[in-house]
Protein backbone atom coordinates (compact mmCIF):
# COMPACT_ATOMS: atom_id res chain seq x y z
CA UNK A 1 0.00 0.00 0.00
CA UNK A 2 1.14 3.51 -0.77
CA UNK A 3 -0.40 6.42 1.08
CA UNK A 4 0.07 10.09 0.33
CA UNK A 5 -0.67 12.90 2.75
CA UNK A 6 -0.78 16.66 2.20
CA UNK A 7 1.40 16.57 -0.89
CA UNK A 8 2.31 19.94 -2.42
CA UNK A 9 4.43 20.63 -5.47
CA UNK A 10 5.02 23.88 -7.31
CA UNK A 11 7.22 25.06 -10.17
CA UNK A 12 8.56 28.63 -10.11
CA UNK A 13 5.84 29.75 -7.72
CA UNK A 14 3.00 28.10 -9.68
CA UNK A 15 1.42 25.39 -7.56
CA UNK A 16 0.71 22.26 -9.59
CA UNK A 17 -0.32 19.90 -6.79
CA UNK A 18 -2.42 21.22 -3.86
CA UNK A 19 -2.73 19.19 -0.69
CA UNK A 20 -3.16 15.76 -2.31
CA UNK A 21 -4.31 12.93 -0.04
CA UNK A 22 -4.66 9.47 -1.52
CA UNK A 23 -4.37 5.77 -0.79
CA UNK A 24 -3.26 3.14 -3.30
CA UNK A 25 -4.18 -0.41 -2.32
CA UNK A 26 -2.25 -3.63 -2.58
CA UNK A 27 -3.22 -6.12 -5.29
CA UNK A 28 -5.43 -3.57 -7.02
CA UNK A 29 -5.15 -1.41 -10.11
CA UNK A 30 -5.23 2.17 -8.82
CA UNK A 31 -6.01 4.82 -11.41
CA UNK A 32 -5.10 8.47 -11.35
CA UNK A 33 -7.44 10.23 -13.74
CA UNK A 34 -7.80 13.82 -14.81
CA UNK A 35 -7.63 16.18 -17.74
CA UNK A 36 -4.47 16.79 -19.69
CA UNK A 37 -2.35 19.20 -17.67
CA UNK A 38 -4.09 18.45 -14.37
CA UNK A 39 -0.84 17.21 -12.82
CA UNK A 40 -1.00 13.40 -13.16
CA UNK A 41 2.52 12.99 -14.46
CA UNK A 42 3.88 15.43 -11.88
CA UNK A 43 2.08 13.44 -9.16
CA UNK A 44 3.50 10.14 -10.36
CA UNK A 45 7.00 11.58 -10.70
CA UNK A 46 6.75 12.71 -7.08
CA UNK A 47 5.67 9.21 -6.04
CA UNK A 48 8.66 7.53 -7.70
CA UNK A 49 11.14 10.22 -6.70
CA UNK A 50 11.93 11.75 -10.09
CA UNK A 51 10.64 14.97 -8.48
CA UNK A 52 10.83 15.98 -4.83
CA UNK A 53 7.63 17.30 -3.23
CA UNK A 54 7.67 20.73 -1.57
CA UNK A 55 5.95 19.21 1.44
CA UNK A 56 3.88 16.18 2.42
CA UNK A 57 4.55 12.53 3.10
CA UNK A 58 4.61 9.49 0.84
CA UNK A 59 4.53 6.15 2.69
CA UNK A 60 5.49 2.89 0.99
CA UNK A 61 3.84 0.48 3.40
CA UNK A 62 5.58 1.70 6.56
CA UNK A 63 8.52 3.43 4.92
CA UNK A 64 8.58 7.20 4.57
CA UNK A 65 9.91 7.82 1.05
CA UNK A 66 10.41 11.58 1.24
CA UNK A 67 12.67 11.64 4.30
CA UNK A 68 14.64 8.53 3.30
CA UNK A 69 18.38 8.66 2.70
CA UNK A 70 19.61 8.37 -0.89
CA UNK A 71 20.86 4.87 -0.22
CA UNK A 72 17.48 3.69 1.12
CA UNK A 73 15.73 5.28 -1.84
CA UNK A 74 17.90 3.33 -4.26
CA UNK A 75 17.08 0.09 -2.44
CA UNK A 76 13.36 0.86 -2.45
CA UNK A 77 13.51 1.65 -6.15
CA UNK A 78 14.57 -1.92 -6.83
CA UNK A 79 11.06 -2.88 -5.70
CA UNK A 80 9.51 -0.53 -8.26
CA UNK A 81 8.78 -1.00 -11.92
CA UNK A 82 7.76 1.85 -14.18
CA UNK A 83 6.31 2.13 -17.65
CA UNK A 84 6.83 5.58 -19.12
CA UNK A 85 4.46 7.49 -21.36
CA UNK A 86 7.04 7.07 -24.16
CA UNK A 87 7.98 3.44 -23.25
CA UNK A 88 11.61 4.63 -22.78
CA UNK A 89 13.20 1.40 -24.00
CA UNK A 90 16.99 1.43 -24.37
CA UNK A 91 17.28 1.87 -28.11
CA UNK A 92 20.84 0.57 -28.32
CA UNK A 93 19.81 -2.83 -26.93
CA UNK A 94 17.75 -5.68 -28.35
CA UNK A 95 14.34 -6.39 -26.86
CA UNK A 96 15.67 -9.35 -24.88
CA UNK A 97 18.57 -7.27 -23.53
CA UNK A 98 16.10 -4.58 -22.51
CA UNK A 99 14.08 -7.06 -20.47
CA UNK A 100 17.23 -8.69 -19.11
CA UNK A 101 18.76 -5.37 -18.13
CA UNK A 102 17.33 -5.09 -14.60
CA UNK A 103 18.20 -8.75 -14.03
CA UNK A 104 21.76 -8.26 -15.27
CA UNK A 105 22.08 -5.29 -12.98
CA UNK A 106 20.61 -6.66 -9.79
CA UNK A 107 20.25 -10.43 -9.94
CA UNK A 108 23.00 -12.78 -8.81
CA UNK A 109 21.53 -15.71 -10.72
CA UNK A 110 23.53 -17.33 -13.54
CA UNK A 111 23.10 -16.17 -17.12
CA UNK A 112 20.77 -19.00 -18.16
CA UNK A 113 18.34 -18.29 -15.33
CA UNK A 114 18.29 -14.57 -16.11
CA UNK A 115 17.68 -15.28 -19.75
CA UNK A 116 14.90 -17.71 -18.97
CA UNK A 117 13.23 -15.19 -16.66
CA UNK A 118 13.41 -12.51 -19.40
CA UNK A 119 11.91 -14.89 -21.94
CA UNK A 120 9.13 -15.77 -19.49
CA UNK A 121 8.33 -12.08 -19.06
CA UNK A 122 8.23 -11.60 -22.83
CA UNK A 123 5.92 -14.61 -23.15
CA UNK A 124 3.68 -13.11 -20.52
CA UNK A 125 3.12 -10.04 -22.67
CA UNK A 126 2.68 -12.25 -25.76
CA UNK A 127 5.94 -11.26 -27.36
CA UNK A 128 7.83 -14.56 -27.43
CA UNK A 129 10.12 -14.65 -30.40
CA UNK A 130 10.72 -10.91 -30.70
CA UNK A 131 13.72 -10.97 -28.32
CA UNK A 132 16.20 -10.46 -31.13
CA UNK A 133 14.52 -7.37 -32.54
CA UNK A 134 15.40 -3.78 -31.68
CA UNK A 135 12.84 -1.36 -30.18
CA UNK A 136 12.72 0.78 -33.32
CA UNK A 137 11.51 -2.26 -35.29
CA UNK A 138 8.41 -2.62 -33.08
CA UNK A 139 5.05 -0.87 -33.17
CA UNK A 140 4.05 1.47 -30.35
CA UNK A 141 1.82 -1.14 -28.70
CA UNK A 142 4.57 -3.76 -28.83
CA UNK A 143 7.04 -1.28 -27.31
CA UNK A 144 4.63 -0.69 -24.45
CA UNK A 145 4.40 -4.43 -23.88
CA UNK A 146 8.20 -4.75 -23.86
CA UNK A 147 8.24 -1.94 -21.30
CA UNK A 148 5.79 -3.93 -19.18
CA UNK A 149 7.98 -7.03 -19.48
CA UNK A 150 11.02 -5.02 -18.42
CA UNK A 151 9.15 -3.47 -15.49
CA UNK A 152 8.03 -6.85 -14.10
CA UNK A 153 11.32 -8.72 -14.67
CA UNK A 154 12.45 -8.19 -11.08
CA UNK A 155 9.02 -9.00 -9.62
CA UNK A 156 8.30 -5.50 -8.32
CA UNK A 157 5.99 -4.79 -5.40
CA UNK A 158 4.98 -1.46 -6.89
CA UNK A 159 4.20 -0.87 -10.56
CA UNK A 160 3.77 2.60 -12.07
CA UNK A 161 2.34 3.19 -15.54
CA UNK A 162 2.16 6.68 -17.03
CA UNK A 163 -0.56 6.62 -19.69
CA UNK A 164 0.12 3.09 -20.92
CA UNK A 165 -2.59 3.54 -23.58
CA UNK A 166 -1.62 6.86 -25.09
CA UNK A 167 -1.31 6.62 -28.85
CA UNK A 168 -2.86 3.15 -29.04
CA UNK A 169 -6.09 2.04 -30.68
CA UNK A 170 -8.98 1.02 -28.35
CA UNK A 171 -8.52 -2.69 -28.91
CA UNK A 172 -4.78 -2.65 -28.21
CA UNK A 173 -5.48 -0.43 -25.19
CA UNK A 174 -7.76 -3.07 -23.75
CA UNK A 175 -5.11 -5.74 -24.29
CA UNK A 176 -2.58 -3.61 -22.38
CA UNK A 177 -5.10 -2.85 -19.62
CA UNK A 178 -5.92 -6.51 -19.16
CA UNK A 179 -2.23 -7.40 -19.07
CA UNK A 180 -1.63 -4.85 -16.34
CA UNK A 181 -4.65 -6.01 -14.39
CA UNK A 182 -3.71 -9.68 -14.74
CA UNK A 183 -0.17 -9.10 -13.53
CA UNK A 184 -1.40 -6.96 -10.64
CA UNK A 185 -3.77 -9.65 -9.39
CA UNK A 186 -1.51 -12.65 -9.94
CA UNK A 187 1.58 -11.10 -8.35
CA UNK A 188 -0.33 -9.05 -5.78
CA UNK A 189 1.33 -5.79 -6.81
CA UNK A 190 0.38 -2.24 -5.89
CA UNK A 191 -0.21 -0.82 -9.34
CA UNK A 192 -0.76 2.86 -10.13
CA UNK A 193 -1.87 3.90 -13.61
CA UNK A 194 -2.19 7.43 -14.99
CA UNK A 195 -4.87 7.65 -17.61
CA UNK A 196 -7.56 9.74 -19.24
CA UNK A 197 -8.98 6.79 -21.15
CA UNK A 198 -12.61 6.08 -20.17
CA UNK A 199 -12.35 2.45 -21.29
CA UNK A 200 -9.62 1.94 -18.70
CA UNK A 201 -11.66 3.71 -16.03
CA UNK A 202 -14.63 1.43 -16.58
CA UNK A 203 -12.55 -1.66 -17.31
CA UNK A 204 -9.85 -1.81 -14.64
CA UNK A 205 -10.53 1.08 -12.26
CA UNK A 206 -10.62 -0.75 -8.95
CA UNK A 207 -9.62 2.36 -7.06
CA UNK A 208 -9.73 5.75 -8.74
CA UNK A 209 -8.29 9.10 -7.73
CA UNK A 210 -9.65 12.01 -9.72
CA UNK A 211 -7.34 15.01 -9.96
CA UNK A 212 -8.64 18.35 -11.13
CA UNK A 213 -6.38 21.41 -11.36
CA UNK A 214 -3.94 19.84 -8.96
CA UNK A 215 -6.48 18.85 -6.27
CA UNK A 216 -7.66 15.34 -5.47
CA UNK A 217 -11.40 15.81 -6.00
CA UNK A 218 -12.76 12.30 -5.57
CA UNK A 219 -11.61 8.79 -4.68
CA UNK A 220 -13.48 5.52 -5.09
CA UNK A 221 -13.95 2.39 -7.25
CA UNK A 222 -15.38 2.51 -10.80
CA UNK A 223 -18.59 0.86 -9.56
CA UNK A 224 -19.37 4.05 -7.65
CA UNK A 225 -18.30 6.53 -10.29
CA UNK A 226 -21.78 6.62 -11.88
CA UNK A 227 -23.33 7.70 -8.62
CA UNK A 228 -20.59 10.05 -7.51
CA UNK A 229 -22.02 13.37 -6.53
CA UNK A 230 -19.30 15.57 -7.98
CA UNK A 231 -19.97 18.00 -10.81
CA UNK A 232 -16.35 18.24 -11.99
CA UNK A 233 -15.97 14.48 -12.07
CA UNK A 234 -19.19 14.17 -14.07
CA UNK A 235 -18.00 16.85 -16.50
CA UNK A 236 -14.75 14.99 -17.00
CA UNK A 237 -16.07 11.41 -17.22
CA UNK A 238 -19.21 12.08 -19.19
CA UNK A 239 -17.71 14.54 -21.61
CA UNK A 240 -18.80 12.82 -24.82
CA UNK A 241 -22.39 12.62 -26.04
CA UNK A 242 -22.53 8.84 -25.87
CA UNK A 243 -21.32 8.72 -22.30
CA UNK A 244 -23.70 11.52 -21.28
CA UNK A 245 -26.60 9.45 -22.57
CA UNK A 246 -25.32 6.43 -20.67
CA UNK A 247 -25.26 8.57 -17.55
CA UNK A 248 -28.78 9.91 -18.17
CA UNK A 249 -30.10 6.38 -18.68
CA UNK A 250 -28.35 5.27 -15.50
CA UNK A 251 -29.78 8.16 -13.47
CA UNK A 252 -33.26 7.52 -14.80
CA UNK A 253 -33.04 3.80 -14.02
CA UNK A 254 -31.98 4.66 -10.48
CA UNK A 255 -34.84 7.11 -9.99
CA UNK A 256 -37.50 5.03 -11.66
CA UNK B 1 25.14 33.56 -22.15
CA UNK B 2 28.31 32.83 -20.25
CA UNK B 3 28.43 34.88 -17.07
CA UNK B 4 30.66 34.27 -14.04
CA UNK B 5 27.55 33.17 -12.16
CA UNK B 6 26.41 30.63 -14.76
CA UNK B 7 29.98 29.35 -15.09
CA UNK B 8 30.15 28.76 -11.34
CA UNK B 9 26.77 26.99 -11.35
CA UNK B 10 27.95 24.81 -14.24
CA UNK B 11 31.17 24.02 -12.40
CA UNK B 12 29.26 23.04 -9.27
CA UNK B 13 26.90 20.78 -11.16
CA UNK B 14 29.81 19.26 -13.08
CA UNK B 15 31.62 18.43 -9.85
CA UNK B 16 28.42 17.00 -8.38
CA UNK B 17 27.90 14.82 -11.45
CA UNK B 18 31.50 13.61 -11.28
CA UNK B 19 30.86 12.63 -7.67
CA UNK B 20 28.20 10.24 -8.95
CA UNK B 21 30.29 9.07 -11.93
CA UNK B 22 33.52 8.29 -10.14
CA UNK B 23 32.21 5.60 -7.81
CA UNK B 24 32.29 1.83 -7.82
CA UNK B 25 30.01 0.40 -10.54
CA UNK B 26 26.82 -1.32 -9.32
CA UNK B 27 27.76 -4.42 -11.26
CA UNK B 28 31.25 -5.00 -12.68
CA UNK B 29 30.14 -7.33 -15.48
CA UNK B 30 27.88 -4.58 -16.85
CA UNK B 31 30.73 -2.09 -16.53
CA UNK B 32 33.17 -4.30 -18.50
CA UNK B 33 30.63 -4.87 -21.22
CA UNK B 34 30.03 -1.14 -21.63
CA UNK B 35 33.77 -0.42 -21.31
CA UNK B 36 34.63 -2.67 -24.25
CA UNK B 37 31.77 -1.21 -26.33
CA UNK B 38 32.90 2.35 -25.62
CA UNK B 39 36.54 1.59 -26.41
CA UNK B 40 35.36 0.27 -29.71
CA UNK B 41 32.93 3.12 -30.47
CA UNK B 42 35.01 6.04 -29.28
CA UNK B 43 38.50 4.72 -29.94
CA UNK B 44 38.59 2.07 -32.60
CA UNK B 45 36.26 4.03 -34.85
CA UNK B 46 38.61 7.03 -34.63
CA UNK B 47 41.73 5.18 -35.78
CA UNK B 48 41.04 5.91 -39.46
CA UNK B 49 40.69 9.66 -39.05
CA UNK B 50 43.77 9.76 -36.78
CA UNK B 51 45.94 7.88 -39.28
CA UNK B 52 44.85 9.94 -42.27
CA UNK B 53 45.15 13.35 -40.65
CA UNK B 54 48.47 12.56 -38.99
CA UNK B 55 49.95 11.22 -42.22
CA UNK B 56 49.19 14.43 -44.10
CA UNK B 57 50.19 16.74 -41.28
CA UNK B 58 53.51 14.85 -40.92
CA UNK B 59 54.13 15.29 -44.64
CA UNK B 60 53.13 18.95 -44.67
CA UNK B 61 55.24 19.92 -41.66
CA UNK B 62 58.21 18.19 -43.24
CA UNK B 63 57.69 20.01 -46.54
CA UNK B 64 57.20 23.40 -44.91
CA UNK B 65 60.39 23.10 -42.94
CA UNK B 66 62.38 21.83 -45.85
CA UNK B 67 61.18 24.57 -48.17
CA UNK B 68 61.12 27.52 -45.78
CA UNK B 69 63.67 26.95 -43.06
CA UNK B 70 66.45 24.84 -44.41
CA UNK B 71 69.37 26.73 -45.86
CA UNK B 72 72.98 25.80 -46.65
CA UNK B 73 74.22 26.94 -43.27
CA UNK B 74 71.79 24.75 -41.32
CA UNK B 75 72.55 21.12 -40.53
CA UNK B 76 70.84 18.52 -42.72
CA UNK B 77 69.07 16.89 -39.87
CA UNK B 78 66.95 19.97 -39.06
CA UNK B 79 64.00 18.79 -41.19
CA UNK B 80 63.57 15.38 -39.54
CA UNK B 81 64.39 16.67 -36.09
CA UNK B 82 61.84 19.50 -36.19
CA UNK B 83 59.13 17.34 -37.70
CA UNK B 84 59.63 14.76 -34.97
CA UNK B 85 59.51 17.30 -32.17
CA UNK B 86 56.38 19.00 -33.47
CA UNK B 87 54.57 15.69 -33.86
CA UNK B 88 55.61 14.40 -30.44
CA UNK B 89 55.19 17.58 -28.45
CA UNK B 90 52.11 19.20 -29.90
CA UNK B 91 50.41 17.65 -32.88
CA UNK B 92 49.94 14.03 -31.91
CA UNK B 93 48.80 14.84 -28.41
CA UNK B 94 47.11 18.24 -28.31
CA UNK B 95 45.96 18.96 -31.85
CA UNK B 96 44.94 15.34 -32.41
CA UNK B 97 42.83 15.46 -29.23
CA UNK B 98 41.34 18.75 -30.35
CA UNK B 99 40.16 17.05 -33.53
CA UNK B 100 38.87 14.10 -31.52
CA UNK B 101 37.05 16.50 -29.21
CA UNK B 102 34.91 17.36 -32.22
CA UNK B 103 34.19 13.77 -33.17
CA UNK B 104 33.94 12.11 -29.76
CA UNK B 105 32.46 15.09 -27.90
CA UNK B 106 29.48 15.59 -30.20
CA UNK B 107 28.93 11.83 -30.31
CA UNK B 108 28.78 11.53 -26.52
CA UNK B 109 26.67 14.65 -25.94
CA UNK B 110 24.05 13.76 -28.54
CA UNK B 111 23.83 10.15 -27.38
CA UNK B 112 23.31 11.06 -23.72
CA UNK B 113 21.08 14.03 -24.60
CA UNK B 114 18.79 11.80 -26.63
CA UNK B 115 18.68 9.25 -23.82
CA UNK B 116 17.73 12.06 -21.44
CA UNK B 117 14.87 13.50 -23.51
CA UNK B 118 13.43 10.06 -24.34
CA UNK B 119 13.40 9.27 -20.58
CA UNK B 120 15.84 6.38 -20.92
CA UNK B 121 17.94 7.95 -18.16
CA UNK B 122 14.84 8.30 -15.96
CA UNK B 123 14.13 4.63 -16.60
CA UNK B 124 17.61 3.75 -15.31
CA UNK B 125 17.15 5.94 -12.23
CA UNK B 126 13.77 4.35 -11.45
CA UNK B 127 15.36 0.92 -11.51
CA UNK B 128 17.74 2.09 -8.83
CA UNK B 129 20.73 2.13 -11.18
CA UNK B 130 23.29 4.90 -10.74
CA UNK B 131 22.70 6.14 -14.29
CA UNK B 132 25.60 8.62 -14.29
CA UNK B 133 28.03 5.92 -13.27
CA UNK B 134 26.60 3.28 -15.60
CA UNK B 135 26.58 5.54 -18.68
CA UNK B 136 29.55 7.86 -18.18
CA UNK B 137 32.27 5.92 -16.36
CA UNK B 138 32.78 3.39 -19.20
CA UNK B 139 33.15 6.27 -21.67
CA UNK B 140 35.77 7.98 -19.50
CA UNK B 141 37.67 4.77 -18.84
CA UNK B 142 37.36 3.65 -22.45
CA UNK B 143 38.75 6.81 -24.01
CA UNK B 144 41.51 7.09 -21.39
CA UNK B 145 42.60 3.58 -22.30
CA UNK B 146 42.51 4.07 -26.03
CA UNK B 147 43.83 7.64 -26.33
CA UNK B 148 47.51 6.77 -25.67
CA UNK B 149 47.26 4.15 -28.41
CA UNK B 150 45.77 6.72 -30.80
CA UNK B 151 48.62 9.11 -29.96
CA UNK B 152 51.19 6.42 -30.71
CA UNK B 153 49.50 5.65 -34.02
CA UNK B 154 49.42 9.34 -34.82
CA UNK B 155 53.16 9.78 -34.26
CA UNK B 156 53.93 6.72 -36.35
CA UNK B 157 51.64 7.86 -39.14
CA UNK B 158 53.17 11.35 -39.07
CA UNK B 159 56.65 9.91 -39.45
CA UNK B 160 55.46 7.81 -42.37
CA UNK B 161 54.00 10.95 -43.93
CA UNK B 162 57.35 12.67 -43.57
CA UNK B 163 59.10 9.77 -45.28
CA UNK B 164 56.53 9.91 -48.02
CA UNK B 165 57.80 13.37 -49.01
CA UNK B 166 61.04 11.68 -50.09
CA UNK B 167 59.03 10.01 -52.82
CA UNK B 168 58.38 13.49 -54.22
CA UNK B 169 62.08 14.15 -54.20
CA UNK B 170 61.84 17.05 -51.77
CA UNK B 171 63.65 15.27 -48.95
CA UNK B 172 65.91 12.27 -48.82
CA UNK B 173 65.58 9.23 -46.60
CA UNK B 174 69.09 9.52 -45.11
CA UNK B 175 68.60 13.12 -44.01
CA UNK B 176 65.25 12.25 -42.44
CA UNK B 177 66.78 9.22 -40.72
CA UNK B 178 69.49 11.40 -39.26
CA UNK B 179 66.97 14.00 -38.08
CA UNK B 180 64.58 11.53 -36.54
CA UNK B 181 67.38 9.95 -34.51
CA UNK B 182 69.10 13.17 -33.50
CA UNK B 183 69.14 13.71 -29.73
CA UNK B 184 65.95 11.76 -29.11
CA UNK B 185 64.43 12.40 -25.69
CA UNK B 186 62.09 9.58 -24.70
CA UNK B 187 60.42 11.74 -22.07
CA UNK B 188 58.78 13.80 -24.81
CA UNK B 189 56.88 10.73 -25.93
CA UNK B 190 55.62 10.16 -22.39
CA UNK B 191 54.62 13.84 -22.19
CA UNK B 192 52.34 13.21 -25.17
CA UNK B 193 50.82 10.17 -23.49
CA UNK B 194 50.19 12.01 -20.20
CA UNK B 195 48.61 14.92 -22.05
CA UNK B 196 46.41 12.55 -24.03
CA UNK B 197 45.12 10.93 -20.85
CA UNK B 198 44.23 14.30 -19.33
CA UNK B 199 42.52 15.42 -22.55
CA UNK B 200 40.57 12.16 -22.78
CA UNK B 201 39.25 12.83 -19.28
CA UNK B 202 38.31 16.42 -20.17
CA UNK B 203 36.60 15.52 -23.44
CA UNK B 204 34.53 12.63 -22.08
CA UNK B 205 33.48 14.22 -18.80
CA UNK B 206 32.63 17.66 -20.23
CA UNK B 207 30.67 16.20 -23.15
CA UNK B 208 28.89 13.76 -20.86
CA UNK B 209 27.97 16.59 -18.53
CA UNK B 210 26.52 18.59 -21.42
CA UNK B 211 24.53 15.63 -22.72
CA UNK B 212 23.41 14.20 -19.39
CA UNK B 213 21.96 17.50 -18.19
CA UNK B 214 19.92 18.35 -21.32
CA UNK B 215 16.45 19.71 -20.58
CA UNK B 216 13.95 20.02 -23.42
CA UNK B 217 13.87 18.51 -26.88
CA UNK B 218 15.87 17.90 -30.04
CA UNK B 219 16.91 21.55 -30.36
CA UNK B 220 18.51 21.41 -26.92
CA UNK B 221 20.28 18.16 -27.80
CA UNK B 222 21.79 19.86 -30.85
CA UNK B 223 22.85 22.79 -28.73
CA UNK B 224 24.36 20.53 -26.07
CA UNK B 225 26.35 18.75 -28.75
CA UNK B 226 27.80 22.02 -30.08
CA UNK B 227 28.46 23.26 -26.55
CA UNK B 228 30.25 20.03 -25.73
CA UNK B 229 32.66 20.46 -28.64
CA UNK B 230 33.31 24.15 -27.99
CA UNK B 231 33.78 23.80 -24.24
CA UNK B 232 35.96 20.72 -24.37
CA UNK B 233 38.13 22.23 -27.15
CA UNK B 234 38.72 25.37 -25.12
CA UNK B 235 39.49 23.37 -22.00
CA UNK B 236 41.88 21.09 -23.90
CA UNK B 237 43.86 24.09 -25.16
CA UNK B 238 43.76 25.67 -21.71
CA UNK B 239 45.06 22.46 -20.14
CA UNK B 240 47.75 22.30 -22.85
CA UNK B 241 49.35 25.49 -21.59
CA UNK B 242 49.60 24.21 -18.03
CA UNK B 243 50.66 20.70 -18.95
CA UNK B 244 53.37 21.99 -21.26
CA UNK B 245 54.64 24.24 -18.49
CA UNK B 246 54.62 21.44 -15.92
CA UNK B 247 55.92 18.57 -18.04
CA UNK B 248 58.73 20.19 -20.04
N1 LIG C 1 9.22 20.50 -15.02
C1 LIG C 1 8.18 21.36 -15.01
N2 LIG C 1 8.39 22.68 -14.87
C2 LIG C 1 7.35 23.55 -14.84
N3 LIG C 1 6.08 23.20 -14.98
C3 LIG C 1 5.80 21.88 -15.15
C4 LIG C 1 6.84 20.90 -15.17
N4 LIG C 1 6.28 19.69 -15.34
C5 LIG C 1 4.95 19.91 -15.43
N5 LIG C 1 4.66 21.22 -15.30
C6 LIG C 1 3.31 21.81 -15.32
O1 LIG C 1 2.49 21.07 -14.46
C7 LIG C 1 1.18 20.91 -15.01
C8 LIG C 1 0.77 19.46 -14.96
O2 LIG C 1 1.53 18.74 -15.92
P1 LIG C 1 1.45 17.16 -16.06
O3 LIG C 1 2.50 16.76 -17.02
O4 LIG C 1 1.48 16.53 -14.72
O5 LIG C 1 0.02 16.95 -16.72
P2 LIG C 1 -0.71 15.56 -17.02
O6 LIG C 1 -1.89 15.52 -16.15
O7 LIG C 1 0.26 14.45 -16.93
O8 LIG C 1 -1.17 15.79 -18.50
P3 LIG C 1 -1.20 14.73 -19.73
O9 LIG C 1 -2.44 13.96 -19.53
O10 LIG C 1 -1.30 15.61 -20.92
O11 LIG C 1 0.04 13.92 -19.68
C9 LIG C 1 1.23 21.49 -16.42
O12 LIG C 1 0.54 22.72 -16.40
C10 LIG C 1 2.68 21.70 -16.70
O13 LIG C 1 2.85 22.90 -17.42
MG1 LIG D 1 1.20 13.06 -18.38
Amino acid sequence: MISVQHLYKSFDGRTVLHDINARFDNGKVNLIIGQSGSGKTVFMNNLVGLLTPDSGTIMYDDRDFVSMSKREKILLRREMGMIFQSAALFDSMSVLDNVMFPLNMFSDKPYDDRRRRAEDCLARVNLSGTGGKFPKELSGGMQKRVAIARAIALEPRYLFCDEPNSGLDPKTSIVIDELIQGITHEDHITTIVNTHDMNSVMGIGENIIFICEGRAEWQGPNTEIMDADNQRLDDFIFASDILRQVKLAHDEARRG
Amino acid sequence: MLTPRSALIDLGRYVELMGRVLTRPDRWRMFYRQYVTEMFQLGYNSIGIVLIISFFIGAVICLQIKLNIQSPWMPRMVVGYTTREIMLLEFSSSIMCLILAGKVGSNIASELGTMRITQQIDALDIMGVNSANYLILPKVAGLITIMPILVTFSVASGVLGAYATSLMGTTTVPELNEGFRYSFNQWFFWCGIIKAIVYAFIITTVSSYKGYTVVGGSVEVGKASTDAVVTSSILVLFADIFLTQILT
